[in-house]
């Protein structure tokens, strides 16, 4: 679970993993239709299961970074 | 020993046997209002069983309010998992909110094996930069379910 690796990663970061069934009441309030589904404490959603890089940047609010987040894009084809 | 299977009792005892450090699972629960903080507490007893690393403390989410209050956690059954690095006790910042059953059994095993020096970080060395630079705390929330 690459929250839990960030949280272990940095000491402002904590992550819960949160079994949305037993927890209607917070699935609820974060409008959690699908699963996984990543509520961060600024405002910024993961939905889904995504690479490391496209994770961690929509996880921390950053812009999106087509690059990294698919580093082939833009590779000229061999 | 009845919800682990005896093939990944093998394999558990395995992978704990790589832990270079003792960590300990603070499970908070509470008496009444709590249908699942039973199951969770059967869980979590196999593990002791498998490596003498692991320990779990169970922790009353209203007697203990202030050790609560401390990891972040308002409800049950919840699970903190912390290591103990030389004298001290140390917060890997990872916690569980319900059963750690399915999924979030396997997330809770790579967590031991994290907290416990049991294997490295999954982040590449870019994804651990960039999370090293955060400065402002941070709470995620994943949501999951067990299938």
């Amino acid at each position: 679970m690459l929250a839990h690796e960030m949280a272990f990663a940095s000491p402002y970061i904590t992550s819960f993993a949160v079994e949305a069934t037993e927890f209607p009441d917070l699935a609820r309030m974060h409008r959690v239709s699908a699963v996984p589904k990543t509520v961060v404490s600024g405002g910024a959603e993961v939905l889904g299961a995504l690479p490391e890089p496209a994770f961690i940047a929509q996880a921390l609010g950053e812009p999106s970074q087509p690059d990294s987040a698919n580093p082939d894009a833009r590779k000229p084809e061999a | 020993m009845g919800l682990i299977s005896a093939d990944d009792q093998e394999r558990l005892r395995e992978d704990f046997s790589k832990l270079t450090r003792p960590v300990r699972l603070l499970f908070f629960t509470q008496a009444v209002g709590c249908e699942t903080c039973h199951i969770t507490r059967q869980v979590l007893d196999e593990l002791p069983l498998l490596s003498d690393k692991i320990t779990i403390q169970e922790l009353n989410l209203v007697l203990e309010d202030d050790t609560a209050r401390q990891y972040g956690i308002d409800r049950v059954p919840a699970v903190a998992v912390a290591y103990v690095d030389g004298e001290e006790v140390k917060d890997s910042r990872i916690r569980f909110l319900g059963t750690p059953a399915g999924y979030e059994f396997i997330s809770l095993i790579r967590a031991i094996l994290l907290a416990g020096g049991g294997r490295p970080s999954d982040l590449s060395e870019e994804g651990r930069g960039r999370v090293a630079a955060v400065t402002m705390p941070l709470t995620m929330q994943v949501f999951t379910t067990p299938t």
